[in-house]
């Protein structure tokens, strides 16, 4: 089994930014099945097609996954509007995840905005080991610090308008960082144009990236064909799929 | 428990309901919910000659009660089809109708010969894909391209030939008849109709190709008055799709002429919408206590 679909309950709900919702949902089966990088397909009441939502979080042992999503339009909005104790429509998990190495020393986690969250299940993973830079609009937006403190993950934050942290870009840290060396590996997820920053610093410095893409999307599992995402195979231009092929890409593969 | 079974142009189907092509790839994906051989039958995703890239992204829109799409036939191509596709679906005890499209004529007549040597039990002949600039919806807007097209494939093979049709023309009823008297031995409608939504913000068409196929429940109505229109001016087969979300939708699409029902966009709101489907047509046969869903077809009874 790959990946189930049903109705969980939520068994957390919270606020942790303006128009931004954390979920906790209680799915053993999806839990154990989940790795970093993997997203849910959630079912908005009355929407044709579901939602897909980067997991936050998976904790095996108490079998539940975390959501971290933005009011985004009619859809998020509903699915924001569930409560603690009711019940969502999920199919999880999803996607093809981030690349994991335990021989990994030194690995950087870069989220821009609402891109955040899919690196916290990395942080997880690399604890001391990892370097969380996160950039957001202003010190409001910003969201997950504390619980990138928590796994033992270095932070860094970035504002665009300097309210919080560094008055800059995510690319700005991570250029000293990538130029100090010792760094194996960089993830990412966030707007494309930081996505291309970063891919493009990676390659300049030789180190391995990985990006999370977003598209839009229908079936979720690869059967539609309606996520399409330009890259490159063999090196041959190839359309891959978000939904399976993806989320996460090496960022040598896409096409910008 | 009614008898759910239906027979399409001598062909047998365990039940009415099939995934429409396009939703459900070859169906491997899906199997991870139910054993596909719950399903009546399937309708392959359209595989012309070669491999085909498809629309930049986005190909995906969402409407009120539906959605637009533009993936523009992105498939491996037939040949791929026939080697690694179908041998696996061929184990899975249901119709299989290899739905076809291609940029000409002769294109499809190539594709539908290379079929004809395989155990596929029927040739779904896509003359309506609105995503692609030569061939798809061209062929399916004028009565003469669509007996043209239809004609070149039926000669390319004995496979029972099932013309999927367009929405987006004047009159369905016209181009049925020019497909049945060209050798169709059915035709299947809805096709999607062709919408298009922009970003008030950007000024840009949400889709990249800028228009895309519509579909969902919001075409359900459309779907039901087409199938029965055609249904009245043919004497082949209707397959009925477009909108179709429970077990009544796809009763009434029955009663409105169809002999059996695809089932396309409901199946992204929930993948096991087709089976979900079958079994409510079967609570509802029985609660009227109709022992055959064959004694529903066409028996709307209009003013």
């Amino acid at each position: 089994m790959k990946y189930i679909q049903g109705k969980y309950i939520i068994t957390g709900k919270e606020a942790i930014a303006r128009n931004i919702y954390s979920f906790e949902i209680s799915c053993p089966e999806a839990a154990s099945l989940a790795v970093p990088g993997q997203f849910v397909h959630i079912r908005a009441a009355g929407h044709t097609l579901r939602r897909p939502i980067s997991i936050c979080g998976i904790n095996r042992e108490k079998g539940t996954l975390r959501i971290v999503f933005e009011i985004r339009g009619e859809g998020t909005e509903l699915i924001a509007g569930l409560n603690k104790g009711g019940l969502i429509d999920m199919l999880a998990p999803l996607g093809h995840g981030f690349t994991l190495s335990p021989d990994f020393g030194k690995v950087i986690l870069i989220g821009g905005g609402i891109g955040t969250p899919p690196m916290m299940p990395l942080a997880e993973y690399y604890g001391s080991k990892a370097i969380a830079i996160s950039g957001f609009r202003n010190s409001s937006a910003a969201i997950l610090q504390d619980d990138f403190k928590k796994t033992g993950a270095e932070t860094i934050l970035c504002t665009d308008d300097g309210s919080a942290g560094i008055h800059g870009f995510v690319t700005e840290p991570l250029k000293e960082l990538l130029a100090n060396g010792g760094i194996d590996a960089v993830y990412a997820c966030g707007p494309m144009p930081m996505l291309k920053g970063v891919s493009a610093l990676c390659r300049e410095n030789g180190v391995f990236c990985e990006i999370s893409l977003e598209e839009r999307m229908a079936c979720g599992i690869g059967a539609c064909l309606g996520c399409a995402c330009r890259t490159k195979r063999n090196d041959e231009e190839y359309f891959a799929h978000v939904c399976k092929d993806g989320p996460v890409f090496n960022a040598e593969e896409v096409l910008w | 428990m009614a008898d759910l079974s239906v027979k399409v142009c001598g062909v047998d189907f365990k039940n009415p309901i099939i995934p429409a092509s396009g939703v459900f790839g070859y169906g491997r994906e899906y199997e991870e919910f139910f054993p596909l051989s719950e399903l009546g039958g399937i309708a392959t995703k359209g595989t012309t000659l070669h491999r085909r890239t498809g629309n930049l992204s986005p190909r995906i829109a969402e409407t009120p009660a539906g959605m637009l799409n533009s993936v523009g036939l992105q498939n491996p191509g037939i040949d791929h089809f026939i080697e690694t596709e179908l041998p696996w679906l061929l184990t899975k005890d249901l119709t299989i109708l290899a739905n076809i499209a291609g940029s000409t004529p002769d294109e499809c007549a190539e594709v539908a010969a290379k079929l004809d040597d395989t155990d596929v039990h029927m040739i779904e002949l896509n003359i309506s894909c609105p995503n692609v600039k030569q061939g798809g919806a061209a062929f399916g807007t004028s009565c003469d391209m669509a007996a043209e097209v239809t004609k070149r494939v039926r000669q390319a093979t004995k496979k029972p030939l099932i013309v999927k049709l367009s929405p987006n023309v004047t009159s369905i009823t016209d181009i049925a008849k020019a497909v049945e008297a060209a050798g169709a031995d059915a035709v299947s409608l809805i096709n999607t109709l062709l919408g298009m939504r922009i970003d008030i913000n950007t000024r840009r068409p949400v889709l990249r190709n800028n228009v895309g196929g519509m579909s969902g429940p919001a075409v359900f109505p459309i779907a039901v008055r087409m199938v029965w229109q055609v249904a009245n001016a043919v004497d082949i087969p209707v397959i009925g799709m477009g909108g179709v979300s429970s077990g009544r939708d796809a009763v009434e699409l029955m009663m409105a002429g169809a002999s059996a029902v695809q089932v396309g966009a409901a199946i992204f709101t929930d993948p096991y919408a087709p089976v979900k489907i079958v079994e409510e047509m079967n609570e509802f046969l029985d609660s009227k206590g109709i022992a055959s869903v064959k004694d529903i077809i066409g028996t709307v009874q209009p003013w």
